[in-house]
């Protein structure tokens, strides 16, 4: 997408005439990310991504209700698996994320400049920030257990113990503005507990959440686990907010986005009772907080049950 | 051993007064309603008018609320945790001193035996408050501020709406966790049980707890609706159906107020072929006849291996004979009254269906009462996963039967709902009881023992059962925000 032009001498070609010998950079699609697959929507459809300023950097593909629920189906399909692993095999996953998305930080942070409109510098630091949330994250896999569980003493000769468990495929609208930060703050505590999640990216800024599926894709996170959809956050989100093998749904991306009343899709999502994360603000209102700064466990915990066992105490 | 004939052991009711009529406790007192409006309360063991009760309107919610906003404004608010508890323990001890009260009330109102509401309701409810009123100055050591580094504030005022099931034990699930954390309520108890709720009034009053901190109307689902859409209620908790629930998460969609739903329920009692097969019938018998199966994490859809079932079977219809059907103040009594008309219509439906569907009935055998509200414990075998037997709520005395081969077709049987309430495995196999537990969808198991209950146990659903988890540590956070947006 940049000007990647190289000059250098200039030649004579065969028919005589003066070429300059210049390297047409090899663009790149963007893609959906579907179950460990990069389809393009099966709409056929893509619209225009510019930067802050209005230039052209891509066709990104526009995702349709067909590919919301074929993402639904993929993360069904990867859920027993990824909340049957292992603690400690899920934090090693979200570790390996960071490391992958190190060795491309260039990449993202040319992306988050051209998305968000930032200065190199400050590019730099959002992804910095973006890859130490994962760091974050992946260290809780095998603490939460203990810091939201534990033994209950009833009044009674029984064992008694809560736990926390993931509740299932998890629909996240990823924060409009915050195209990389962002989408990671609210996708690292949906999966780091055994969830799976259906991501409806930024509609405008969408490029870096593509780039990331690339990482995922070659990173140790099962094919399923996470998927990526771009396109317009307010047709795809209903389907989203309605669909009845969907547990729970993350608003935050409700902020600013175009046409869509959050409240609509929380009366959507209680079709099946799924739990639903409203986004920041007051009363009505969508407000988009303030990624940077070091997140609580509110989003982990909204993606969470709590199981009760009781056995009996005896000879 | 020489055979005992049986004698009825009647409770005295004596010890009971129920008023011929009852107002509506807005503000520490009982009042009028606006409107006048009145509804009676029967005995559903005998349909006998207990007294008449007053449905609430929409002005007198509207009152009931501002004045539960008074208060948590004034006196209640400025309450330090540690004098918040003293008020909770006093309540706990009134329940405990005024308990044979509230169990015959309970059973007289309700239909269930007086052996349940004596030594199951009445004590859980005293021990919850119990419970919660040593939360009250403890709050901070919760661990519900989850590192916002901001200690856990109370909402404001909360709106609660309670089933007829366990009323008083409800009522004490409810307000219990919401004064502890310095909440103040409006609650509405069902309309078919409002005598213990209007009781537990009496008892906020000898309490001398602050006008307007426990508010009580009375009234049907149209009084439970204004209370939750009222625009000054920061919270709901809700305990009911599945349908009323979705209807309440709708209703609350697009605004700032928070809610606990605590819904219907499907629970698969799973018994394996190694399990110990008497403890297992006890297990079953208590899962689904236990308050006439008026229980939301009722274990009304039994799995059981293959190879044990007809002896399973024929050991649960033996039990089963041995149980007593009838008046709900007779201490020998096991299985008292269906809670009202319209849930017996609702029972009888859901039988008649799945006779049509082809599954096979079976009852025990047992001399029903001429009047009131009454079902024989009933068995359905045969019962495949598509019958409505198998997948709807029934809320009444009604097991269905389905057998399995291995332990995956269990747990795929047992998912096979929307519901995710509860689950019982029964087992002698440790490792198998672990594994299971981690594969069933449902916010309570119980294995090898079923339908038990404690106030620092949280209990909730997964799934269409609701969300939110009430009891222990886990429940207090329903009823606090820490500021965490994030």
């Amino acid at each position: 997408m940049s000007a990647a032009v190289r000059r250098t001498q200039t030649r004579r070609s065969a028919a005589g005439s003066a070429v300059t010998d210049q390297r047409i950079e090899v663009r790149k699609t963007y893609k959906l990310y579907i179950g460990g697959a990069f389809p393009r929507s099966e709409s056929g459809r893509t619209y225009e991504v510019s930067d802050t300023r209005g230039r052209f950097l891509a066709n990104a593909a526009m995702g349709s209700r067909k590919d919301a629920r074929d993402a639904v189906v993929a993360a069904r399909g990867a859920f027993a698996k990824w909340a049957g692993a292992t603690a400690y095999n899920r934090g090693q996953v979200l570790y390996r994320v960071a490391e992958l998305m190190e060795g491309r930080r260039a990449q993202f942070a040319a992306e988050v400049a051209a998305a968000e409109g930032l200065t190199p510098a400050r590019a730099d630091r959002v992804v910095s920030q973006a890859i130490d949330r994962w760091v974050w994250y992946a260290g809780w896999s095998d603490k939460i257990g203990q810091v939201l569980g534990g033994a209950n003493p009833v009044a009674g000769p029984y064992f008694n113990m809560s736990a926390p468990e993931p509740t299932g495929v998890v629909a996240v609208l990823a924060p409009q503005r915050s195209s990389l930060l962002g989408l990671v703050s609210v996708l690292a505590p949906t999966v780091v507990t055994g969830n799976t999640a259906v991501v409806l990216t930024s509609e405008q800024r969408p490029l870096p959440a593509v780039t990331l599926s690339e990482v995922l894709a070659t990173s140790d996170v099962p094919a399923g686990v996470i998927n990526l959809i771009t396109g317009r956050t307010a047709e795809v989100a209903p389907w989203l907010a309605s669909h009845q093998d969907v547990n729970a749904i993350d608003l935050a991306g409700a902020a600013d986005a175009d046409s869509l009343d959050w409240a609509d899709l929380e009366r959507a999502a209680a079709g099946n009772l799924k739990r639903v994360l409203r986004p920041g603000g007051n009363g009505a209102d969508a407000v988009e907080p303030d990624w940077s700064r070091t997140p609580d466990l509110t989003r982990v915990k909204a993606g969470l049950e709590t199981k009760t066992v009781w056995h009996p105490k005896g000879l | 051993m020489a055979k005992f004939e049986y004698a009825p052991a009647p409770e005295s009711r004596a010890v009971v007064n129920i008023r011929p009529s009852y107002g509506l406790f807005i503000g520490g007192e009982f009042v009028q309603s606006t409107d006048g409006s009145t509804f009676k309360t029967i005995s559903p063991s005998s349909e006998e008018v207990l007294a008449e009760v007053t449905e609430a309107g929409e002005a007198d919610v509207n009152r009931a609320v501002l004045a539960a906003r008074k208060a948590f404004d004034g006196p209640w608010g400025r309450l330090s945790g540690a004098e918040r508890g003293k008020y909770l323990f006093r309540i706990a001890r009134l329940l405990q001193e005024r308990a044979r009260e509230f169990a015959v009330l309970e059973s007289l109102d309700n239909g269930k035996p007086i052996k349940e509401s004596r030594d199951v309701d009445i004590p859980l409810a005293a021990a919850h408050f119990f419970y919660h009123a040593g939360w009250a100055d403890k709050l901070e050591h919760a661990g519900l501020s989850a590192g916002t580094g901001q200690p856990p504030r109370p909402l404001g005022v909360v709106g609660q709406v309670i089933p007829w099931n366990f009323p008083l034990l409800m009522l004490s699930w409810k307000i219990a966790p919401a004064l502890a954390t310095g909440n103040t309520v409006v609650l509405k108890p069902a309309e078919t049980t409002p005598l213990t709720a209007l009781l537990f009034a009496e008892v906020c009053q000898q309490a001398d707890l602050p006008a307007g901190v426990v508010n009580i109307v009375t009234g049907a689902g149209e009084t439970g609706r204004r209370l939750v859409e009222h625009p000054r209620v920061d919270k709901v908790a809700f305990t009911g159906s599945t349908e009323v629930g979705k209807a309440i998460a709708r209703s609350i969609a697009g605004t700032r107020k928070r809610a606990t739903l605590e819904l219907g329920g499907k629970a698969a009692n799973i018994v394996f072929d190694d399990a110990a097969i008497d403890q297992a019938v006890e297990g079953i018998v208590n899962g689904i006849f236990f308050n006439q199966g008026h229980v939301c994490c009722a274990g009304s859809r039994l799995l059981v291996q293959e190879n044990v079932a007809q002896d399973v079977i024929m050991r649960l219809k033996r039990r089963l004979q041995t149980l007593r059907v009838g008046d709900p103040l007779d201490k020998n009594t096991d299985v008292g009254a269906i809670n009202s008309a319209a849930q017996l219509a609702r029972i009888r439906e859901l039988t008649e269906v799945a006779e049509s569907e082809g599954a096979t009935r079976w009852s025990a055998p047992c001399v029903l009462p001429d009047r009131g509200f009454w079902f024989a414990p009933t068995v359905f075998t045969g019962v495949s996963p598509a019958h409505r037997i198998a997948q709807e709520e029934v809320f009444g005395p009604v097991l269905s039967v389905l057998t399995f081969r291995t332990p995956a077709e269990a747990v795929a049987k047992a998912n096979n709902t929307p519901y995710g309430l509860s689950a019982g495995i029964w087992t002698e196999k440790g490792s198998r009881i672990l594994w299971m537990a981690d594969q069933l969808r449902a916010g309570v198991v119980w294995a090898n023992t079923f339908n038990r209950f404690d106030p620092t146990s949280p209990f909730g659903g997964y799934k269409e059962s609701g969300y939110g988890r009430e009891g222990g540590r886990h429940g207090l956070e329903a009823y606090v925000t820490t500021g965490a947006t994030r």
